[in-house]
């Protein structure tokens, strides 16, 4: 039994909060939703290896483990850092699980090429549907369709999508190198024609390769897009959160290479992406109640401070005992994925639930305690709401994530003797 | 990062899950065919039990050696603990002894207070209780009024009321918190005794909870002499000694959610047997949030394990785990009962029991105001409330109580 930090988890965490403490990411984040410059924080994020957090040594990663990337999630969510790695992460899992996919695993590695997750939820126990966020309302929207592509080894197939992408450094990302003809092909992957549109897609905007899930005669295949072909269309979304960069991503007739990667390990990355976004809302909750705290120590009214009134002092107990049990669940998913792999769906949506119910408790009362001036728009707080409102609704939301813990508990329940 | 057992762990799992292999057919039926009705049976069965569990070295895991413990860390009483959960027998029916009050007396006992009572204590041969709260001192501990007076060298006197306690029908022993020292500040002037419940003077009457059955009591205490030697942790140290108590009284409660049934696999499994009801948005919605809670709190545990283990004292912040139980599993009552209908209420339902006792365990063992209380304090660092009783001495402050009543 050894559930706690190793020192160097400890010191990637340290590591982490001093690359970010460069960086006035808050205000980056007000600007932004000012329409001023969205930062991409990607070059620290490189400078760090935070890229290849997840990519083999041999591919030029680090070959650390989810939790070691949830890790430096849960700092980016502290600052509100803008650091595109909810998209890229789960992106590369999917790549890795494939096993062919080293040239590009190398530049996702290194950080010179930036991927973006596609993100398809996988059936629960009662619906066996794979399903996609949809762009407005309830019900969920079905995965993009693929088709062989008949004229397999014509122009641009997926080889030359590979290498197209794989040359590309992200600093010359808009300069796409020059096609070769597509006379080169790949390892045996065969290129499919995908129609489909991704709604709120994290990280998009910007991405060199787009990773997800397609039904091809009905079954679910992975398939990795080089983001720069005309016949994608991302729409940057306008986010309520300035520190979120989110994207709508259309194909059309647009070239996939066909991966192999088993249903298991494309579930396994809506998965991840789930306890992703939950240790991300931890690092929030974690500043929000800080923050709050450190307020309610100072600020008096009737002569004593507020943080001695109990309203006040069990709102943010509440808080606390919210982010114990999102971090409990954060070790839980962080130790099962790779020490119990069929826990970890239980794992990363019992730690999203938990979290995001947490990050919108934190966030509301990080606003109540301040008073008035927690409502104003020069004040950290509404940052972090607005970071609570959004989360709450991406990636299948909160909802779809209890929804599962459910499902997971039920479905044991039925096969139990 | 690793729930693994060592392979001395796993070689001892083994060793616990060959035992209760061997001796489960012994465990006395509490639930479903065959179960025992009548409580005095039951006690004695499960006293009995008890007995067996600690021969087996199944409880007591983390006592020393000489007081018939295993002298073991606290994963592997957790191990035990699981699996007897797993082979669904019940644990020792004197939690409050073998959890708490063990535990005190190992801290602050003489060693011929550790050798006279630990061994029958932990055997379930001597049931104990615990004589803290008062009709006026309950969240307020350190008000009690039980008032225990020298008499002469080595002999003393009590004289006043306990509340709530838990056992004390059938108890040999419990651990008591007097005053006896009203002229100094309230904290300061108390003593814990042992309290033999044979002794003449003290009367136990049964107090009737909200399912009907009285599983706890007042205690009235008429001139009871003790002996000096039945003072733990010396004179005007009670205020300590009952700290020690409430430590691993939150722990107890907090961590130990499973051994209570109220776990994540039952409430679910509960959901699932009711046709249609696993299918409903708003069921699934409710059953998630209170699962996944609930394994937060498990996991919150193996991470106190882990300090434990290293050396490191759980905080107060175990408080927050027991708060989250007590919810958690009253809404599990609450969704079960939704799921069931009125049939889950009646007596003589899995569920009566549960949704009964939990408003009271809401209460036990600190009440959820007060725990928020003590870890916005000590955890956050937030400011106390001014008190009207601090510093003065408790005389004073039952003379000014009095003018203002
Ligand atoms: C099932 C059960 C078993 C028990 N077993 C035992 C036992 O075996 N031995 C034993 O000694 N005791 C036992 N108790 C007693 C238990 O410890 C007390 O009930 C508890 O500490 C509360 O004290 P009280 O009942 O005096 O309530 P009070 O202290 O009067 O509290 C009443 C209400 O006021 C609130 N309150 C009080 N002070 C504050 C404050 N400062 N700030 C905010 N709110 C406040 C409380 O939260 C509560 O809601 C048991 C109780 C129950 C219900």
């Amino acid at each position: 039994m050894n559930l706690a930090l190793s020192d160097e988890q400890v010191l990637l965490r340290e590591a982490a909060r001093e690359a970010l403490s460069r960086v006035d990411s808050l205000q980056q984040a007000r600007s932004a939703l000012d329409h001023g410059p969205r930062e991409d924080l990607w070059p620290i994020a490189k400078d760090a290896g935070w890229p290849g957090l997840l990519i083999g040594e041999e591919q030029g990663g680090a070959g650390l483990g989810a939790f070691d990337a949830m890790l430096v999630l849960g700092e980016c969510g502290r600052r509100l850092a803008q650091v595109p790695l909810l998209g890229h992460l789960p992106a590369s899992a999917i790549l890795i699980a494939d096993g062919r996919c080293d040239e590009w695993l190398a530049g996702l590695a290194g950080g010179q090429l930036r991927a973006a997750y596609l993100p398809a939820s996988p059936p629960t126990d009662i619906d066996e549907r794979w399903s996609l966020d949809p762009m407005r309302g309830w019900e969920r929207a079905p995965l993009p369709v693929a088709h062989l592509d008949a004229r397999d080894g014509d122009l641009s197939g997926s080889g030359d999508l590979r290498r197209s992408a794989a040359e590309r450094g992200s600093d010359e990302r808009r300069q796409a190198a020059p096609k070769d003809g597509g006379s080169e092909t790949v390892d045996g992957g065969e290129t499919v024609i995908v129609n489909g549109t991704f709604a709120f897609v994290p990280d998009a905007p910007g991405a060199d390769l787009l990773v997800g899930v397609a039904t091809l005669a009905n079954r679910p295949v992975g398939v990795a897009i080089d983001a720069d072909s005309s016949s994608i269309h991302i729409e940057a979304a306008d986010s309520y959160d300035g520190a979120r960069s989110l994207g709508h991503v259309t194909l059309r007739d647009t070239k996939a290479r066909l991966l192999q990667t088993e249903q298991e390990a494309l579930a396994d990355a809506w998965h991840l992406a789930q306890a992703l976004i939950a240790a991300e809302s931890i690092g929030a909750v974690e500043a929000a109640l800080e923050i709050s705290v450190a307020y309610a120590k100072e600020r008096h009214t009737f002569g004593r401070p507020i943080g001695s009134y109990q309203a006040v002092k069990h709102s943010l107990t509440e808080v606390l005992r919210q982010l114990e049990n999102g971090r409990s669940l954060l070790y839980y998913a962080g130790w099962s994925r790779e020490g119990a792999p069929e826990q970890f769906p239980l794992a990363a949506n019992a730690a999203r639930c938990v979290a995001g119910r947490a990050l919108e408790y934190a966030s509301r009362t990080m606003i109540a305690v301040h008073g008035g001036i927690g409502a104003t728009w020069e004040h950290d707080a509404p940052l972090y709401f607005r970071r609570a409102q959004l989360t709450r609704r991406l990636l299948g939301g909160t909802r779809l994530a209890t929804d599962r813990v459910a499902g997971q508990m039920l479905a044991q329940a039925r096969a139990a003797p | 990062m690793d729930l693994e057992d060592t392979a001395e762990q796993a070689a001892y799992r083994q060793r616990v899950r060959s035992w209760l292999a061997q001796h489960a057919s012994e465990a006395p039926v509490l639930r479903g065919e065959g179960a025992l009705t009548d409580e005095a049976e039951v006690v004695r069965a499960r006293r009995a039990w008890q007995g067996r569990l600690a021969e087996g070295g199944l409880a007591g895991v983390t006592w020393p050696k000489e007081y018939g413990g295993q002298g073991l860390g606290p994963v592997e009483q957790v191990i035990a603990n699981q699996e007897i959960a797993a082979a669904g027998v019940p644990g020792v029916l004197d939690a409050i002894g073998v959890g708490m009050l063990g535990p005190t007396i190992i801290a602050h006992g003489t060693e011929q207070q550790k050798s006279r009572y630990l061994g029958p204590m932990l055997h379930g041969d001597e049931v104990w209780c615990q004589l803290f709260s008062e009709p006026a001192a309950g969240s307020d501990l350190a008000a009690v009024q039980t008032r225990a007076q020298q008499i002469d060298r080595g002999r003393w006197v009590l004289n006043g009321q306990k509340v709530w306690t838990t056992n004390a029908q059938f108890a040999s022993f419990g651990l008591l918190l007097a005053r006896t020292d009203p002229d100094v500040a309230k904290h300061k002037g108390l003593t814990m005794f042992i309290l033999p419940m044979e002794a003449e003077g003290v009367t136990v009457r049964g107090l009737r909870q909200i399912s009907g059955e009285a599983e706890f009591n007042e205690v009235f205490l008429d001139e009871v002499a003790l002996d000096g030697e039945l003072i733990v942790g010396g004179v005007g140290n009670g205020w300590a000694t009952a700290l020690t108590t409430l430590m691993f009284e939150r722990a107890t409660i907090g961590l130990g959610g499973e051994g209570l049934g109220y776990s994540a696999t039952r409430f679910a499994a509960a959901v699932a047997s009711v046709q249609g009801a696993g299918a409903d948005p708003t069921v699934r919605q409710r059953l998630g949030v209170l699962c996944a809670e609930l394994t937060a709190v498990r996991f919150m545990g193996y991470r106190t394990l882990t300090a434990l283990q290293r050396g490191q004292i759980p905080g107060p912040e175990a408080g927050l785990a027991k708060v989250t139980l007590v919810n958690a599993a009253t809404e599990a009552g609450e969704l079960i009962a939704d799921v069931i209908g009125p049939e889950a209420l009646q007596r003589g339902s899995d569920w009566h029991h549960m949704i009964c006792f939990l408003p009271g365990l809401r209460s036990a063992g600190g009440t959820e105001e007060i725990l928020r209380n003590t870890v916005g304090e000590r955890v956050l660092g937030l400011p106390p409330e001014p008190r009207l009783d601090k510093g003065m001495p408790f005389s004073e402050l039952r003379q000014r109580e009095g003018a203002r009543a």
